[in-house]
């Protein structure tokens, strides 16, 4: 159950997420060179790839830990089930929105139907519905299991989706090329900035997913204790 | 197994319930279809299988909400899961059910589809049919085990689609172009990746929904 004494996790995570995400802003606005050819609007780039990888991390942690409290029953694993849902969703809805942002200036468009952009938005609809189960399922324990089937059905899904948009769309090289960062990134801090992004991306995503399995667990706390109450 | 298959299919044949709203329902779509979109732009097959699809699978919305509904009103989940068999074959017994209905459907709609939406050009090989089968049994097969998450909640009627429309986008888009392709009379050879996917698509997901059941109706 909830500890009241402060962890590693209070001091370290909140500190480490703070600095390196100083750290990364700056370098992102002031210290990296822009991409000879798209200029300014390539610097999303060291926020958007990082959040879309941990997005997609996400989804796989959600399927790791349903597979744990399947196999276990254990509360803490569905705890970080749901949190990593949501922090993971938070993370897909970033990435689609600077996903645009960088794209209107860059291929003329807000929104095109690339497997990438496809894949993404599907992703983001199966965490959405997800979230949307766990919210309807009410307290019922028995919604916990069904909640841990849907998150590993959901990951089977990637695969065929990953599949199927390619074979949909085929692969639009040049663009993919584009959207490689790595690609046109000749300078080594560019790099850098991108290491030091993904640091703090992920160093915000562990601290809010521990965050909110507390605070879950707090709330089961209090559902307990409204239990014992009322009998 | 097939015991549930042919007691659900009896309350089918019986009442007719299902069976009837569901083409109502489908006749109304191709209605809003044809007032929304202008018959006479939608000539490319493309546009034909899109809709098809896109019918069937509101159309079997409504029937995937009723399978489990039924059985949760009348208790008969409890009685299915206490009896002396493997959970699994309660998943498959439902998923067959679901899907012989759903096919029937679309054996029904898709030349509805082409009579009332009128397109010329199309040469339909012996593809189409296989397409239909293997587009159904992957919503079938999804749709039963979502049907089964979604009728523990409240809004199981809201929830069945928000999970299940996800889940079967891949299906979607690669039953969409196979119907395309099979309408045109392109050969197998050509569609060879895509059929390929749909099978993949039902052994994975029905194997998924057999194997969860175990977990799902444990109460």
């Amino acid at each position: 159950m909830s500890e009241s004494r402060r962890t590693w996790q209070d001091v370290i995570l909140p500190w480490a997420t703070c600095v390196s995400m100083l750290a990364a802003i700056l370098m992102v606005f002031l210290l990296v060179p822009s991409e000879r050819d798209q200029g300014i609007v390539q610097r999303i780039f060291y926020f958007h790839v990082n959040l879309a990888w941990m997005a997609f991390g996400g989804f796989a942690l959600v399927a790791g830990t349903s597979a744990w409290f399947l196999r276990t029953g254990s509360r803490r694993a569905d705890r970080l089930a749901h949190a990593n849902a949501e922090v993971g969703m938070l993370y897909t809805t970033l990435v689609l929105i600077t996903g645009p942002i960088w794209a209107r200036p860059i291929w003329g468009v807000w929104w095109t139907w690339d497997p990438r952009l496809t894949m993404t938005v599907v992703l983001w609809a199966i965490y959405a519905a997800y979230l949307m189960l766990r919210r309807l399922g009410g307290d019922d324990d028995t919604i916990l299991r069904y909640a841990a089937v849907l998150g590993i059905v959901g990951s089977l899904d990637i695969p065929l989706l990953i599949l199927a948009v390619r074979l949909w769309r085929g692969v639009h090289p040049a663009v993919m090329l584009s959207e490689d960062p790595d690609a046109g990134l000749k300078d080594p801090m560019m790099g850098w900035t991108m290491m030091v992004s993904a640091l703090a991306l992920g160093l915000l995503f562990t601290w809010l997913v521990s965050l909110r399995a507390r605070l879950l667990a707090v709330d089961e706390t209090v559902a307990a204790m409204h239990l014992e109450g009322a009998r | 197994m097939w015991t549930i298959v042919r007691k659900d299919l009896a309350i089918e044949l019986r009442t007719g319930e299902m069976a009837s709203s569901m083409f109502l329902l489908a006749l109304l779509i191709i209605l809003v279809f044809a007032f929304t979109l202008e018959p006479e732009r939608l000539v490319a097959p493309e546009f034909l299988a899109g809709l098809s699809w896109t019918t069937l699978l509101v159309a079997g919305t409504l029937a995937l909400n009723r399978s489990f509904v039924l059985e949760r009103e009348a208790g008969g989940l409890t009685g299915l899961a206490l009896a002396p068999i493997d959970r699994g074959s309660i998943y498959l017994g439902k998923a067959l059910g679901n899907f012989f209905l759903l096919l029937v459907a679309g054996l029904v709609l898709l030349p509805l589809i082409a009579i009332l939406l009128g397109t010329r050009g199309l040469a339909p090989t012996w593809l189409l049919p296989l397409v239909l089968l293997l587009g159904v049994a992957g919503i079938a097969a999804i749709g039963t085990l979502c049907a089964a998450i979604a009728s523990r909640t409240r809004a199981r009627e809201v929830l069945l689609p928000i999970l299940m429309f996800p889940l079967l986008a891949p299906l979607l888009i690669a039953a969409t172009r196979t119907t395309a392709g099979a309408l045109v009379g392109e050969s197998a050879a050509d569609l060879q990746s895509w059929l390929l996917m749909l099978g993949g698509f039902d052994i994975v997901f029905a194997t998924a929904g057999w194997l969860s059941f175990d977990v799902l109706l444990e109460e």
